[in-house]
């Protein structure tokens, strides 16, 4: 086993607890932090499979984005979907028999690397074009993106230009599922690419990706419009009221 | 008029989307709350010693109560989807107006003191400390939120500017700077039952003075009741509509619609005042207790139905919050909301819009219209933002949009809508709500109506549109206000009731 292996085998297991503990923490804290009034952005609906509709349009649709702003809502739609396609392909690294629906969107998930980071080229672009949005631009926001884009070309590179080792890799990957520990092809772009993306994994819990979990606990997009039928009380709200009366 | 020591926008077919001037608005600050008021509130007058400390102790707490908050701080990605979208970003330019800049504010602290990256990196995310100067920059851009929530139509996580804003107003409170406009009103309301400090026997005579004028007016003798124990309905209006114009006019609007119903209605010297600015400030006990005098007089007055006036964000806190606050709805299982709920009817909502309860029954074919008494008037309407955006009328979601519209065309033969792109949804703000109807901002209110007078202009000009139909007391106010710096004239602004009243056919 060389220190190579030993390094990203740590540092995999290190971003996996950082993102899998650290997003679960976030989403209790949002989940116990009470809505205390009745807040949903109107017109709502008014039932809660039809709050289940909106959630699904703005999560796969971006809904209110298409409202909003045509050009992010291409770019931004663009990335989100390939990377949903990549990841879903990536799925192939991690599985052994491989999932039908991965065979399936293998030759889509290669291609929507394009995708993804033209999408994401279009978002940096923004923020140099567009006064209002370089304003509100932080060094963060750059760099994420800069982060993005490194993951997908690199991996890009090995998909279309120089193959890396495969097999071992995805024996290095069940390994690290099963602790069952394999080497790590000790191919450059295949370890730029995986810094990377343990680093994305690292971040995730303290950056604005906490937009993935944030937006289905956002109370404008997720409470049904029914306050004069239903009495919505929080618990603190609730402590008040019996302390007055 | 004294000419204005700002430079009125002129008006454009379209509303562009400016060039950021940085700064263009830093100048613009409200009066600051003095002891009388603040103390009433329980709040400092001024800066204390331990303001900082002070400050993020109560941010910490806005945090754990609100999710809104909580989850606002987190999600914002910085895409810029909502930066062309606030009124007062369109009318000053100035970049702290972009909604997501105005969040800003409060978020480069929130991750100075309350995040890891902040904690360790603030150059990096955009982290700052809380100075003195940032206090000062929350107050002045925090008083240029109307909190219309337009944003959050257009936020792809439903970012509503207006919790940050009420949240940035609470803290600010916290730290001995209140704004004077919205903290003396607070007080009057709770002191003496309305926002305007009126009296209960001034108001006794002014709605004495009411009837006398309608009666000479029609030869029809319409009440309006003040106190009276036992009536169906309580009526809670803005006191605006008690002596302010246009706003007197939908009152009488409300008192014909009843006396062409029949009904025995009250309005109550205790609660004279629909408008909560417990609201706009973000502080959810003074919220509850300006609120509950609504419950207090119903519960007095014994009446079976609340019906709520031509207001905005009263509508708002009426439709959204006054069952959470003090009871007055459905659903609730315990005993406070039963001992209410006793005593209402409950084959309606409670509590119900003026224009639900008029548009139900024009359906009904209860009230009879002569529609050519409004020929004068080519009518348009504009949605007042808490309306349009958090609450809604009748049975289905979009209500809100089409009822008070329904009305207009049931009474008026001349209507045409504003552009599809400041209406419904997606209306703008008239530029004075949100506690910003104070002459000492008059800047910002008359920039910040921009874009609505710009699609007032195209249905001026196209349509020969001469009526400006309302239902808020604060877009009443502050279109008459702002009207004429854009050349209209103020006499152009009217309630929806207002229609009503003129069109209405009452049994002699």
């Amino acid at each position: 086993m060389t220190s190579l292996t030993i390094i990203y085998m740590g540092l995999f297991y290190f971003a996996a607890l950082v993102f899998i503990g650290g997003v679960a923490y976030r989403i209790y804290e949002y989940s116990r932090t009470p809505a205390p009034l009745v807040i949903p952005t109107t017109p709502a609906p008014t039932t809660r499979s039809g709050v289940a509709l909106r959630m699904t349009r703005e999560v796969v649709f971006f809904e209110s984005l298409f409202k909003s702003n045509k050009w992010i809502w291409v770019f931004g739609w663009l990335f989100h979907v390939g990377l949903a396609l990549v990841l879903l392909r990536h799925a192939r690294y991690f599985q052994q028999p491989v999932w039908f629906v991965v065979e399936f969107v293998q030759p889509f998930g290669k291609y929507a690397s394009f995708a993804m980071v033209a999408g994401l080229a279009g978002l940096w672009a923004r923020r140099f074009l567009v006064d209002r949005v370089r304003y509100i631009s932080t060094p963060s926001d750059h760099l994420m993106l800069a982060l993005l884009i490194g993951i997908g070309l690199s991996g890009m590179m090995m998909t279309f230009v120089s193959h890396t080792d495969i097999v071992a890799l995805k024996a290095f990957m069940l390994g690290l599922m099963t602790f069952d520990w394999q080497p790590l092809p000790a191919d450059g772009v295949l370890l730029v690419h995986l810094f990377l993306v343990a680093l994305l994994m690292i971040v995730f819990p303290i950056s604005k990706l906490l937009h993935a979990p944030g937006i289905f606990f956002s109370p404008s997009r997720n409470m049904a419009d029914n306050p004069r039928e239903r009495r919505h009380v929080a618990p603190w709200a609730a402590a008040l009221e019996r302390d007055k009366s | 008029m004294a000419g204005p020591d700002f430079e009125v926008p002129t008006l454009t077919e379209y509303t562009e989307v400016p060039k950021i001037k940085e700064g263009a608005t830093a100048h613009l600050k409200s009066f600051i709350a003095g002891e009388a008021s603040q103390s009433f509130l329980g709040y400092p007058h001024e800066l204390p010693a331990d303001w900082k400390e002070r400050a993020l102790d109560r941010m910490g707490q806005v945090l754990e109560k609100f999710r809104s908050v909580r989850v606002f701080m987190d999600a914002c990605v910085h895409c810029g989807a909502c930066t062309d979208k606030c009124h007062y970003f369109l009318g000053t330019a100035d970049p702290n107006n972009m909604p997501v800049a105005r969040q800003e504010l409060m978020r480069k602290v929130y991750r100075r003191y309350f995040t890891l990256p902040g904690k360790i990196a603030p150059w990096l995310v955009g982290a700052e400390d809380l100075t003195e100067d940032t206090l000062n920059k929350w107050y002045n851009y925090y008083h240029q939120c109307s909190e219309c929530r337009r944003c959050s139509v257009y936020c792809p996580y439903g970012i509503d500017t207006a919790e940050i804003t009420m949240a940035g107003r609470e803290i600010l409170n916290y730290v001995g700077m209140g704004q004077k406009y919205s903290s003396e009103i607070l007080t009057k309301v709770q002191k003496i039952g309305n926002n305007l400090g009126l009296p209960g026997p001034a108001l006794e005579d002014t709605l004495l003075g009411l009837e006398e004028d309608i009666e000479a007016d029609t030869g029809v003798p319409v009440k309006l009741p003040l106190d009276v124990k036992g009536a169906e309905i309580l009526l809670v209006t803005p006191s605006a509509d008690f002596f302010s114009e246009p706003h007197v006019d939908s009152l009488i609007g409300y008192a014909k619609v009843f006396h062409a119903a029949g009904v025995s209605w009250t309005l109550s010297s205790h609660a004279s005042e629909a408008g909560n600015f417990g609201l706009f400030n973000g502080n959810y006990e003074t919220m509850r207790n300006v609120a509950m005098r609504i419950r207090d007089a119903a519960l007095e007055l014994g009446v079976k139905r609340i019906i709520v006036g031509e207001c905005g964000h009263a509508w708002r806190v009426a439709y959204a919050y006054w069952n959470t606050l003090t009871g007055i709805g459905w659903g609730g299982t315990d005993e406070f909301s039963r001992k209410l709920q006793d005593q209402l009817d409950m084959r309606y909502p409670q509590p119900m819009h003026i224009c639900e309860y008029t548009w139900d029954l024009i359906q009904k074919g209860v009230l009879k219209f002569d529609k050519s008494l409004n020929d004068d008037r080519v009518i348009t309407f504009h949605d007042s933002c808490n309306v349009a955006r958090a609450s809604r009328m009748g049975d289905e979601p979009g209500g809100q949009f089409t009822i008070p519209r329904n009305i207009i065309k049931a009474v008026a033969n001349h209507f045409y809508d504003m552009p599809e792109n400041t209406i419904g949804e997606a209306t703008f703000c008239c530029g004075g709500g949100g506690g910003m109807l104070t002459d000492d901002l008059i800047e910002a209110r008359v920039k910040g109506a921009l874009p609505r007078m710009n699609a007032y202009n195209s249905v001026v000009q196209k349509n020969q549109v001469n009526f400006l139909a309302l239902i808020c007391a604060i877009c009443k106010a502050q279109f008459t206000k702002v009207l004429p710096y854009y050349g209209f004239d103020r006499g152009m602004v009217g309630g929806v009731h207002q229609l009503v009243s003129t069109a209405i056919k009452l049994d002699e």
